[in-house]
């Protein structure tokens, strides 16, 4: 194994800390997300002597900044950076990690170790957290010598960015933090089962593809996250210009093809449009470009896309007739691929006037809705409404999970790719907020607001105080129902409404066995507007929809952070719905 | 179907773990799994023995390949190969006629005697699955007392395949160009 040669020459020594600070800032890194410990705390005094080149963020909690961190990376494309103590402070990463392995984002994980000796004795605050990272990970160092740790960082950084992009965990026992090295940057990477650049499309199969476009009468591109984590939204947009095939995107692809082109059919899956929905079905070629095929997006994968020859564009060799098999795989970076194809390709022979209009006609027979005229505040409302008044700025959108995760995603509109962020294959509560914060670093000039639940927000609130803190001026549109209301759904759906631990306010009331009326209960529980307040936060709440408008402007133009909380019914449901291992013909519009 | 895969791996801590826990997982069944340093130490072969059809061993293959310390994969047992096991099996042999039998039958098959103590003897044996198996059952009647084995290893006849260690092609190979037909339904 190649490790670090080490010229003890007359340069200076420097700490093993320094070397992982300065690996960091080499690769462009400016901000990091850190919560000391024992176990790191050399890595934060190293931290202090470079922070005129990088900036260190403080959250409240480990979790909070990991997704942070995933906030910026997401937003930027570049890697983003956390960092937390041994045992107790590694875990705390974990949920982080794992949600972005699911959702291919670069991270770079570094955790304090306890000291070499030690390890595997059960000292304070161990534990294996490369043992417990293996399978959620990208890829995973544990550091036994500073020489490596040049090298290391340079194959994380290598290895997170390229590729399917990824986590990756590099543990750094205390001991070889402090240790003193002069260091070798220029010592290579040790990655010889590693070769994502050769993943390059065949002409063959682009001329394949290019046939297959010139043959439909029903096409329908399936656009994901691969297209944005690409970089490949242009060359999306270029496709379907040139071709006039209309375009359905993931939950994780929203973004990469602007809602507002009369080809968009929003996005597809379990919540996604009738519209998509019906057009996936009926296509005679799909065109299937950086997606996993999700059971989310295709129910039953033996009748998704049945009727369609099925191109699948992806640069991950293993998503290949994972989930479905294809006819044309391609293992490309989903850019290249595309540019090769929009070099070539060819409008359809023959006209898809027919088809455009029939999805049309879906469109207009049941477009996204909800009940305008109910008298109180619906989350549907409030966040069209957020959609309509920040329509003109420079936005960006974080969610919790849930049913105002949907609810944004299907009445909000995005018109840019790295404008969105959610937690869609782990499906993590509480990524919105810390996301949210890690988006608004990135992008100080953006406005950053969180759409998030009660139930949601809970779990990362205390990043609230780092917000005030670090003076991250973020906003919270909270779309406050009282309940986990996806769960309540199902209950209502599958479980005769039988209330199972859903109701999020004292045990003692109505609502928690599924009884009051639960609109808009006399004592709402917690009191977000005092949490926020004594977070530093400017806050307000809303029940009226008269009031609507001027509260969500005011949260827009709050100079700091500002919370608003609309209080909004639980009963209604994120409809349309395909239920779990259903098909298209099963799909509740009611 | 049952597939023999080999595995070139870099010889790291951790690869043994990494490459059978995402084998648990994913939930792939693998009946046998041999691990060794290679030619090269930098490098060490892993071979598994796994039952599934041409659609699981396609997955487990890219699964394996998508390890960063994986890197080379190949389906030993789609081509011309020789494949062995190890095994010692200690007997309950006293002398007398019993031992005499264990000899005889040992010889029959290959299998030397390298251990002889007052009430049993350990029996060396290599061969394929099927020798080991019917030297097992031979032995069953006789009193097995302890037995184990160092599962398959496996490689292919004539020109060795794992030379250039770096150069397998990663994901992307030939096989990807071709479309799938047998999946037009």
């Amino acid at each position: 194994m190649a490790t670090a040669s080490r010229p003890r020459t007359t340069e200076a020594f420097i700490t093993g800390a320094d070397v992982v600070v300065e690996s960091l800032i080499a690769h462009g890194v400016d901000v990091i997300f850190a919560y000391p410990g024992g176990a790191s705390m050399p890595l934060h005094q190293a931290l202090t002597r470079y922070k005129d080149r990088i900036r260190t963020i403080l959250p409240r909690h480990e979790q909070g900044g990991a997704f942070a961190a995933q906030g910026y990376a997401r937003t930027t494309g570049r890697p983003g950076v956390c960092m937390a103590t041994s045992g107790p402070g590694a875990l705390n990463l974990v949920t982080a990690i794992a949600d972005a392995k699911m959702d291919s984002v670069p991270l770079i994980a570094l955790t304090g170790q306890v000291g070499t000796s030690v390890i595997g004795t059960d000292a304070f605050q161990e534990t294996p957290i490369v043992e417990v990272c293996r399978g959620i990970t990208k890829h995973h160092y544990l550091v036994t010598d500073t020489a490596d740790i040049a090298r290391v960082m340079r194959e994380a950084f290598h290895i997170a960015t390229t590729g399917r992009p990824g986590p990756v965990l590099v543990d750094l026992p205390k001991n070889i933090q402090v240790a003193q090295i002069v260091p070798d940057y220029t010592v290579p990477m040790n990655l010889p089962g590693y070769h994502p650049e050769r993943r390059q499309p065949h002409p063959e199969q682009i001329a394949q593809v290019a046939a297959a476009i010139k043959r439909a009468k029903k096409p329908v591109i399936y656009a994901g996250g691969g297209v944005i984590t690409g970089e490949a939204s242009n060359e999306l947009r270029e496709l379907a210009r040139r071709t006039g095939i209309p375009v359905t995107m993931t939950l994780m692809g929203l973004g990469a093809f602007p809602a507002a082109d009369p080809l968009c059919l929003d996005m597809l899956g379990m919540h996604g449009s009738v519209y998509s929905n019906l057009a996936v079905d009926e296509a005679d070629l799909l065109l299937a470009i950086g997606v996993r095929f999700d059971d989310r997006v295709t129910g039953k994968v033996a009748a998704f896309a049945q009727h369609g020859f099925i191109v699948h564009i992806d640069i991950d060799p293993s998503e290949i007739n994972k989930n479905k098999l294809v006819h044309i795989p391609i293992v490309a970076n989903v850019k290249d691929a595309l540019t090769e194809l929009n070099k070539i390709v060819e409008p359809p022979t023959a006209s898809l006037g027919e088809w455009h209009s029939q999805i049309a006609d879906w469109k207009q027979q049941d477009p996204f809705a909800f009940d305008t005229k109910y008298p109180g505040i619906l989350a549907q409302e409030a966040i069209a409404e957020l959609s309509r008044l920040t329509a003109d700025r420079d936005t960006i959108i974080s969610v919790g999970v849930g049913q105002h995760q949907m609810w944004a995603a299907q009445f909000y509109k995005f018109e840019r790719p790295r404008t969105w962020l959610s937690s869609s294959g782990l499906g993590t509560m509480g990524f919105g907020l810390p996301a949210a914060m890690g988006a608004k670093v990135a992008h100080p000039e953006s406005i950053v607001i969180d759409i998030d639940g009660d139930g949601s927000i809970l779990m990362n609130i205390q990043e609230l105080a780092t917000c005030t803190c670090e003076d991250i001026p973020v906003k919270v549109l909270l779309l406050n129902n009282q309940h986990l209301g996806m769960v309540v759904q199902w209950e209502d759906r599958f479980f005769k409404g039988n209330r199972a631990h859903t109701y999020l306010g004292p045990i003692d009331r109505p609502e928690a066995v599924g009884e009051g009326d639960g609109i808009s209960p006399k004592n709402r529980y917690p009191d977000f507007v005092a949490i926020a307040e004594g977070f530093g936060w400017q806050a307000e709440t809303v029940s009226a929809k008269r009031d609507l408008e001027a509260a969500l402007l005011r949260l827009i133009e709050a100079p700091g952070p500002a919370l608003l909380d609309v209080q909004v019914p639980y009963q209604s449901q994120v409809l349309p719905m395909i239920p779990s291992g259903m098909t298209v013909k099963e799909l509740i519009r009611q | 179907m049952r597939h023999v895969i080999s595995a070139t791996v870099q010889n790291v801590p951790g690869v043994l773990a990494h490459v059978s826990g995402m084998l648990a997982s994913r939930g792939y069944n693998i009946d046998s799994l041999a691990v060794g340093e290679t030619e090269d130490r930098g490098f060490s072969r892993m071979t598994f023995v796994l039952r599934g059809d041409d659609r699981v061993l396609d997955q487990v293959r890219r699964q394996l390949e998508k390890i960063v310390t994986v890197v080379r994969v190949d389906d030993i047992s789609s081509r011309n190969h020789v494949e062995r096991d190890l095994m010692l099996i200690k007997v309950a042999a006293t002398a007398g006629p019993t031992r005499t039998e264990v000899k005889e039958l040992a010889e029959v098959f290959r299998g030397r005697i390298i251990d002889v103590a007052a009430d049993s003897v350990i029996i060396e044996i290599s061969g394929t699955e099927e020798k080991i198996e019917g030297f097992i059952e031979l032995m069953r009647p006789l009193g097995i007392l302890e037995l184990v084995r160092t599962g398959r290893i496996a490689m292919v006849r004539g020109s060795p395949p794992t030379r250039e260690l770096t150069e397998a092609a990663d994901g992307a190979r030939p096989a990807d160009s071709a479309p799938i037909r047998e999946s037009l339904a």
